[in-house]
């Protein structure tokens, strides 16, 4: 079974999980996913791949402990096993030599939007990043962030890193301060949506990584259905990216809550058993 | 099209070999022919329906020592069996049954293991009725075929609970490698075989489980999952090496393993695509394909939620789309998940059904609900994109279409709607397209299936074959496991000569 090489937590309720699969580090590259699943009688959940060492065989993924599957997955330590590291998944982003890049990302996206920052950059273009935090002190990956951008921008709603502001309202400033020629936006899907919408108007392609529920991940269970362009898409085999104007959001909302109550219930049952 | 619809000359000398031996002739005297047509069938042994339809454990019991033996006595042994063409993996059926009937149950269950790498699983799931059982003589002088689906079932279980296959004595490894793509029926049977053969086997699976549809989609209470891994175990036993969440043409493609020395490559990855009708309100929430409620049910065992974490909706009034074994296994799995109501929406009539007579009948008796020449227009869904209704529309037969079936055609005006809050849509699969995508140069069908001579399975690409669902879009367990024999031979035969298509 695939190994932990680390665990670690980056910031409150968000870590990062390195594990050795040298099959997947050799053959990832930006924008494609892995299916996880932290235990025997778990959950299989996709998490976007943030970073990769081939020398060393390790992948890295980085996610937020919202549910059972991650709240499981952010008590592993170096060393533990999963039953489930399978990848890489879906088809990888279409990088090019397009111009002016904005990548945008939040929550677990800050780390997925790395690899892509960093192949865009490679490929010439000029890099922003845009990330979004709740407050200054979730913010984590500046270093490596910055090492790739031509500009970072910070966008948090506590005022300390000197703005207040929602993703948006800063997408649309850029937009107003020069061409843009591609958006690429990681993280929820409200993040996704909203930056979708904020771009709209100018009619810049914007490009989002889709995170709807599957379960197996190879197409085989059409969980990760989405309507793009008035058609369903398998988001794990045509996908995950997609053009956030063409993505039927108000859907992805519903499919992505399908199972808030069932939700629920497995974290209860699951604290009561493992914190009795 | 298979390429084997007759028996070979080799294997025809080989039953007859079987057929003239002295304890054949001796049993043949002890019990004459007409008595033995005398002899009524035994009945499966099943749990009632109220009792199985509240638990996910098997239906069927399996035939006591004694009754198999009384069910074996009705076989005519007769010189020209007519069973064993009908066998897409031609076990020869009258020894194995007249072992039986001597009591000879290891014997009985080693000689269809000569064929079958996995009896336990065809002796439950195989359609018996319209193969070996359709082609016995007895059927035909009687209209009672011999049992023998059961007698398979029984031979296997009594193999497994004293201790398990026995590994045959294996000739010296020849040194070759072989990768076969899928832990299904069809590459569970190539990886036996060939290990068998001496050579050096490894199987990679997507998913966590090997089993494939075995695993994924028949539920625990037509094929209880200790079976399975029981008949995993013996290929491990044979030295079959089993990659787990290897996803063959993203993990590593088709070439890169052929760069790492592997002289054939068995495809045998299925019909993994879930077909939808493209009718609206198909992506509201409680709507599924079957392949994910099944997949929920059985291989994440949602039937244990919340000890095990992945959910499934269990649904109040459920209907299942479709007329197959698929639509059977979803709607009595939505029964056994507490629907009041679970029904099955066909739009052909009953004789129409692909479904197997057993499946239906052990439907019908759990207080499953038929609604034939029906099918669904639209899902309705309430203001949050839940499932909370169907509109349906009725059909009438008309003109027979090319599968020679009558032609469903819509009644104008008979639309109505039906309160459901889950639906599942099992109208069948497409091939993945997974290794086609990221396999330069192998031959693909306009149905996405692999293109293959039907004598080997081999494909357009050199030392690459393929057999099952790959190949045909959507078939039976059984006729992948002949293709996969069928592979397995050339597989062999190219190995050891360099050569075989």
């Amino acid at each position: 079974m695939p190994r932990v090489v680390r665990r670690e937590r980056l910031v409150p309720n968000i870590h990062l999980l390195e594990v050795e699969a040298p099959e997947i580090a050799r053959k990832c590259r930006p924008g494609q996913f892995v299916m996880v699943m932290p235990d025997a009688r778990g959950e299989r959940i996709p998490l976007t791949i943030a970073d990769w060492d081939r020398d060393r065989g390790t992948v890295v993924s980085v996610f937020m402990a919202v549910g059972t599957t991650t709240r499981k997955l952010a008590l592993l330590e170096a060393g533990d096993t999963v039953p489930i590291f399978a990848g890489p998944l879906g088809l990888p982003s279409e990088i090019g030599s397009v111009g002016t890049v904005l990548c945008a990302g939040g929550c677990f996206g800050i780390a997925a939007i790395h690899p892509l920052a960093r192949a865009f950059k490679a490929a010439g273009n000029r890099v922003i990043v845009l990330v979004d935090v709740k407050a200054h002190y979730l913010l984590y990956w500046r270093d490596k962030l910055e090492s790739v951008a031509d500009e970072l921008i910070v966008s948090s709603r506590d005022g300390l890193t000197g703005d207040t502001d929602y993703v948006p309202r800063h997408v649309r400033d850029i937009l107003g301060r020069g061409r843009i020629d591609r958006v690429v936006a990681v993280g929820c899907t409200y993040l996704m949506s909203s930056i979708a919408e904020a771009t709209r108007p100018s009619g810049v392609k914007t490009v989002v990584s889709l995170n709807p529920i599957m379960v197996d991940g190879t197409g085989m269970c059409g969980a990760c259905r989405v309507t793009v362009d008035g058609r369903t898409k398998f988001a794990c085999v045509d996908g995950p990216d997609f053009d956030g104007h063409l993505v039927d959001w108000v859907e992805l909302y519903a499919r992505r809550r399908s199972y808030f109550d069932d939700e629920i219930r497995s974290l209860c049952a699951w604290e009561e058993e493992r914190f009795p | 099209m298979s390429g084997q619809d007759k028996i070979g000359p080799a294997l025809a000398a080989e039953i007859l070999a079987e057929f003239e031996k002295d304890w054949r002739k001796e049993l043949r005297r002890a019990v004459p022919v007409k008595e033995r047509i005398k002899i009524a069938r035994r009945p499966m042994p099943q749990r009632t329906a109220a009792e199985r339809s509240l638990d996910f454990a098997e239906v069927n019991l399996g035939l006591s020592a004694e009754e198999a033996v009384a069910e074996a006595r009705r076989c005519l042994d007769c010189a020209k069996p007519g069973c064993i063409a009908g066998c897409p993996v031609r076990i020869d059926i009258p020894t194995f049954v007249k072992l039986v009937e001597k009591g000879e149950f290891a014997a009985a269950a080693a000689k269809v293991r000569e064929a079958n790498s996995l009896p336990a699983v065809c002796g439950r799931v195989c359609p018996q009725e319209t193969q070996c059982e359709e082609t016995c003589h007895l059927r035909k002088a009687t209209g009672v075929p011999v049992a023998i689906g059961n007698l398979e079932r029984f031979v296997s279980d009594i193999e497994r609970t004293r201790g398990g296959a026995v590994v045959p004595s294996l000739p010296p490894p020849t040194g070759h490698k072989v990768a076969v793509v899928g832990a299904g029926p069809a590459g569970l049977t190539v990886a036996g075989e060939l290990a068998r053969a001496g050579h050096r086997v490894t199987i990679f699976e997507a998913l966590h489980d090997a089993g494939g549809v075995l695993v994924y989609g028949i539920p625990e209470f037509r094929l209880p999952k200790s079976i399975l891994v029981a008949e995993v175990d013996y290929l491990e036993r044979l030295g079959v090496e089993l990659r787990l969440s290897f996803i063959v043409g993203r993990t590593a493609t088709l070439d890169d393993l052929r760069a790492d020395g592997y002289e054939a490559v068995f495809i045998g990855s299925g019909a993994g695509l879930p077909n939808f009708m493209k009718v609206p309100g198909e992506n509201l929430v409680g709507v599924y394909s079957a392949n994910e409620y099944l997949t929920r049910v059985n291989l994440m065992r949602a039937y244990d939620f919340p000890r095990y974490d992945t959910p499934v909706f269990p649904g109040r009034r459920a209907a299942v789309i479709g007329g197959g074994n698929v639509a059977m296994d979803s709607v009595r799995t939505a029964r056994r998940l507490g629907a009041e109501r679970a029904l099955i929406i066909y739009r052909r009539s009953r004789v129409e059904m692909p479904a197997r007579v057993e499946e239906v009948h052990h439907a019908e008796e759990e207080g499953i609900e038929f609604h034939f020449l029906t099918v669904p227009t639209r899902y309705i869904g309430d203001a949050h994109g839940r499932l909370e209704a169907m509109e349906c529309l009725r059909m009438e037969l008309g003109e027979p279409d090319a599968s020679g079936r009558r032609r469903p055609v819509p009644v104008p005006g008979s639309e109505f709607i039906t309160e459901v809050d889950l639906v599942v849509v099992a109208i069948g699969q497409s091939p993945n397209p997974l290794i086609p995508q990221t396999t330069p140069g192998l031959s693909v069908g306009k149905w996405g299936t692999i293109d293959v001579d039907w004598a080997t399975m081999a494909t357009s690409l050199p030392g690459v074959y393929a057999g099952g669902d790959i190949v045909r879009g959507g078939a039976t367990v059984i006729l992948a496991m002949g293709d996969a024999r069928t592979a397995a031979a050339a597989i062999d035969r190219r190995l050891r000569n360099g050569s075989g298509g």
